[in-house]
This record gives structure tokens, sequence and C-alpha cells, in this order.
């Protein structure tokens, strides 16, 4: 189903893929459990384009293809690349294609990953491309939810901080709306998700805005706080009147289900205090470990024979 | 009572009809039609109609209009009909239409946007709604309303 397909977009993958990634997730996993070497991307190479920072995405990629069996080339920083020199995107692309099997590319600008599916003879995972999609993050946040709870549909999602700016949770909002689940969105007024994204989300969802924290937490199923992205503000003011808006402790865990499971992207700031990380609710770091086998899936589904 | 014209028969060229009232001078815009265009150009604004309480209307001599600016036309004035004149009387008439996909007439208006750079491709667009009008980038997703699109032309 996802053989050549690149995923650009949470919506290039649908509720039959997603659940398609998710079991073969569980293969993977099982895989890295028995310490099991696999050589299903033997021969095949993998470029990751990062042109703006990443660990956790960057590196789970490239751990990803490794136990898979293949091999990663990278571009080195970008300000000592061609990107430098004035090259454009697209004739990047083209070269890069014609070099690996897949390209994983990040890039500052909003619709780089678009253009880069467009130019390339390889298929495109998108890591992440301005304040647009992060598709895989999501694949991996639902993945996270969907193995603790059984299910997804009936669940009460809170999403926390940084709703404007924060890639991770327009996915994760366009994708949830699949489902049969009530969202909370709190944030500071000036950090509420965009129009275009809540525009998308299907009518059967229960959407609300929220700016107290207190209002959500002692009902969520899933607590998922984003960090407010200094990086992303071009007004300082701004972000100085937002920061430390929200800022979860032991006292505000207590309050939850005993059940609910706390997500972040990460990396974290001072959204979520190292004390809650001793809580079993927190699945963070769960989270990103997940992330590796998420990916090992879905290179295997797109590159697979 | 006796029924007079409020502007003259032209001899050869287009009139654009129900035009939005008061959209006429974008409309002319969007054609590069200026000061230095030298077109003859009849321009009757706010005009009672029963269609559309107010329209304008446009009568251009010797100019003929291309696919892409009929696009343009669409995105301004989507009810307009347009007339083609030859030797005084019209030789083809029919209604603008959004097209589904509208490509390299408009740039995004999110300036972060892959396609405001220097990449060789052109902005491109689907229509997700004509009434009210709504735009999506294909390439960064984001969505522009009517006035968006209007002072992108």
């Amino acid at each position: 189903m996802l053989e050549r397909k690149s995923i650009v977009s949470i919506e290039d993958v649908s509720t039959e893929e997603m659940f398609e990634i998710f079991r073969v997730t569980d293969e993977m996993q099982g895989s890295i459990d028995k310490k099991k070497r696999l050589t299903s991307m033997s021969g095949r190479i993998m470029s990751t384009l990062f042109y703006e920072p990443s660990t956790r995405t960057r590196m789970s990629f490239e751990a990803a293809m490794h136990r898979l069996g293949g091999s990663v080339i990278s571009m080195a920083e970008p300000k000592a690349s061609s990107a430098a020199k004035g090259e454009t995107l697209a004739d990047s692309i083209r070269m890069f294609s014609s070099y690996s099997d897949i390209i994983v590319i990040r890039h500052p600008l909003d619709g780089a990953a678009r253009l880069a599916a467009k130019f390339s003879s390889v298929p495109v995972i998108n890591g992440g491309d301005g304040s647009g999609q992060h598709p895989t993050q999501t694949l991996l946040d639902l993945y996270t939810i969907y193995h603790s709870f059984s299910s997804i549909d009936g669940l009460k999602i809170a999403i926390l901080g940084d709703l404007k700016y924060g890639r991770t949770v327009h996915s994760l909002v366009m994708a949830l709306s699949r489902f049969d689940v009530e969202i909370s969105l709190v944030s500071p007024p000036i950090l509420r998700i965009p129009d275009y994204i809540k525009s998308r989300v299907q009518d059967n969802v229960k959407l609300r805005e929220e700016t107290d924290l207190n209002e959500v937490l002692s009902n969520c199923d899933v607590l998922y706080v984003t960090r407010i992205q200094k990086e992303r503000f071009s007004d300082m003011n701004e972000y100085n009147s937002v920061i430390g808006t929200y800022s979860i402790d032991v006292s505000d865990v207590d309050k939850m289900k005993k059940n609910a499971m706390i997500l972040h992207p990460l990396p974290r700031v001072d959204e979520i205090k190292p004390t809650v990380d001793y809580d079993p609710r927190s699945a963070y770091f769960k989270q990103a470990a997940n992330g590796v086998p998420v990916r090992m899936a879905l290179i295997s589904l797109i590159l697979g024979d | 009572m006796e029924r007079t014209l409020r502007i003259s028969k032209i001899r050869e060229g287009i009139v654009i009809d129900h035009i939005p009232g008061g959209k006429s001078l974008k409309v002319l815009s969007v054609l590069n039609i200026g000061e230095k265009s030298g077109y003859t150009v009849s321009v009757a604004m706010f005009v009672q109609s029963n269609r559309m309480k107010t329209k304008d209307v446009l009568k251009i001599e010797s100019r003929f209009l291309e696919k892409s600016e009929l696009d343009r036309i669409a995105l301004i004035a989507p009810d307009a009909t347009i007339s083609v004149i030859k030797n005084y009387e019209i030789s083809e008439k029919f209604t603008v239409e959004i097209p589904k996909r509208i490509l390299g007439i408009l740039k995004c208006n999110n300036q972060n946007c892959i396609t405001n750079g220097r990449e060789p491709i052109r902005p491109e667009f689907e229509l997700l709604s004509r009434s009210p009008l709504v735009i999506r980038c294909i390439f960064c997703e984001r969505n522009m309303g009517e006035s968006e699109i209007h002072s992108s032309l």
C-alpha cells in the first residue's frame, strides 16, 4: 500500500495504512527486543537532509535504517552545503535522489517537503517542514497511544502548549480527527491552533479550546504537552509573554486519571518538571523510543519489495 | 419611457458584466490596464442589478483575454459574464469559472512558504470552496480567503 510513496503530510497515510504501520511496528519492536539482525534494507541507502537542527528525528531515522541493514548518507551542516552557495532545494533534491533510495528531509520553510517530493525520483519522508507538518512524529504518537489503550476511539485527548507553531500538533490534530475522540486544545490565546488546521478537523470530532489546564486535567486520557518554541517567534516580546505559562508538576499529575498518559514530542525545557518523570503516567521517553520501530516499519513498507 | 444605453456599443473587444459592485478597478488592475495601457475602457460602477443588488460593468475596446486572465477575473468576480464583441455583435458569451487547480497566477500569502523563494516552481492552489472563496496552497497547505486572494493578485 505504501510502496514507493512519499509521506509529506499525515493525510498521505490512510487509516488502513496507519494500522498496517502499527502492525509492522510491533514486529520491528520484537526484532529489537530479541536483538535480531535484520537485512531487509541491505544495499539500500537513505539520505538524511536536515536543514534545521534535529536530534531525535534524525537519529531515530538513522538508527531505523541501520537496524534494517541499510546505509545512511547525510548532508553536512547546511551552512557548509551547496544550499549556502545558493543552490535551490529542487536542484539539491534531484541530485540526492540519484544518490539514494529514500530521502528524509527537514527544512525551515513550509511546503519544502512537498516540493522535494515533486522533484525527487525516490520516496521522500517529511521530517518536519517549517511550522507545517511532522507526519512521522504523529505516527509514533498515535502508535504510543494505541499500544497503551488498544484503541484510539473513545479517548479524551488534551493538547497543551504552542498550538500555533507546533508542527507536531498540526499533524496530530488532523490525524486524531479521523477517530471518535474528544480533543481539548489548551494554549495561551496568542498560540491557538491556526484556522487552516482547525478547518480540516472532521465535523464528528468534539473540539474545544481552553486557556486553563485545570479545565481538562482530571478528565483527559492523554495529556500531550508541547514546548513553546523560541525559534519560531519573530517577536521576542510575544515569546516572553507566554514562556512559562504552563509547567506540569507532580501536583498537576495527581489530579489526572490513574491510567492517563503524558506525552511530549521532546525536547522539553520547563513545561514538564523532571519530578514527573518518575510517575508511571509519564510516557514521553517510551514515546521517543517508539520512534525507531515506527520508522523501521515505515521504511520497510515504503521500500519493501 | 425610451430605453437608453448608459455606455455606447463597442466595435471590437470585450464586455465584462456581473462584476461585484466596486470590483471593476481591481479587474482592470489584474488585466494590467492602467494609465499607460492605451485601451479605450468604459467603466460603469454600482449599476442596479436584480441578480446582485449592484454590479460593475467593463467595456474594453480592442482587447481580448487569455485563459490565465479569465482565471484571475474569476477569483475577483466569480459570476462574471464575458461577451466577446466583433463588428458590434456578440460573437461569444460565457461565464468565468474558478478552476479547481489554480496554477501560477497568484502568490501564496504565507511568507514562509517555499514557493515564495527562488525555487523553479509555479505556485499552485486547490479550490476548497467557491462561496465563501477559499483556496489552499498545495505546498504549505495554508488556506487563503477572499481578501488574501485579492491582495495577492
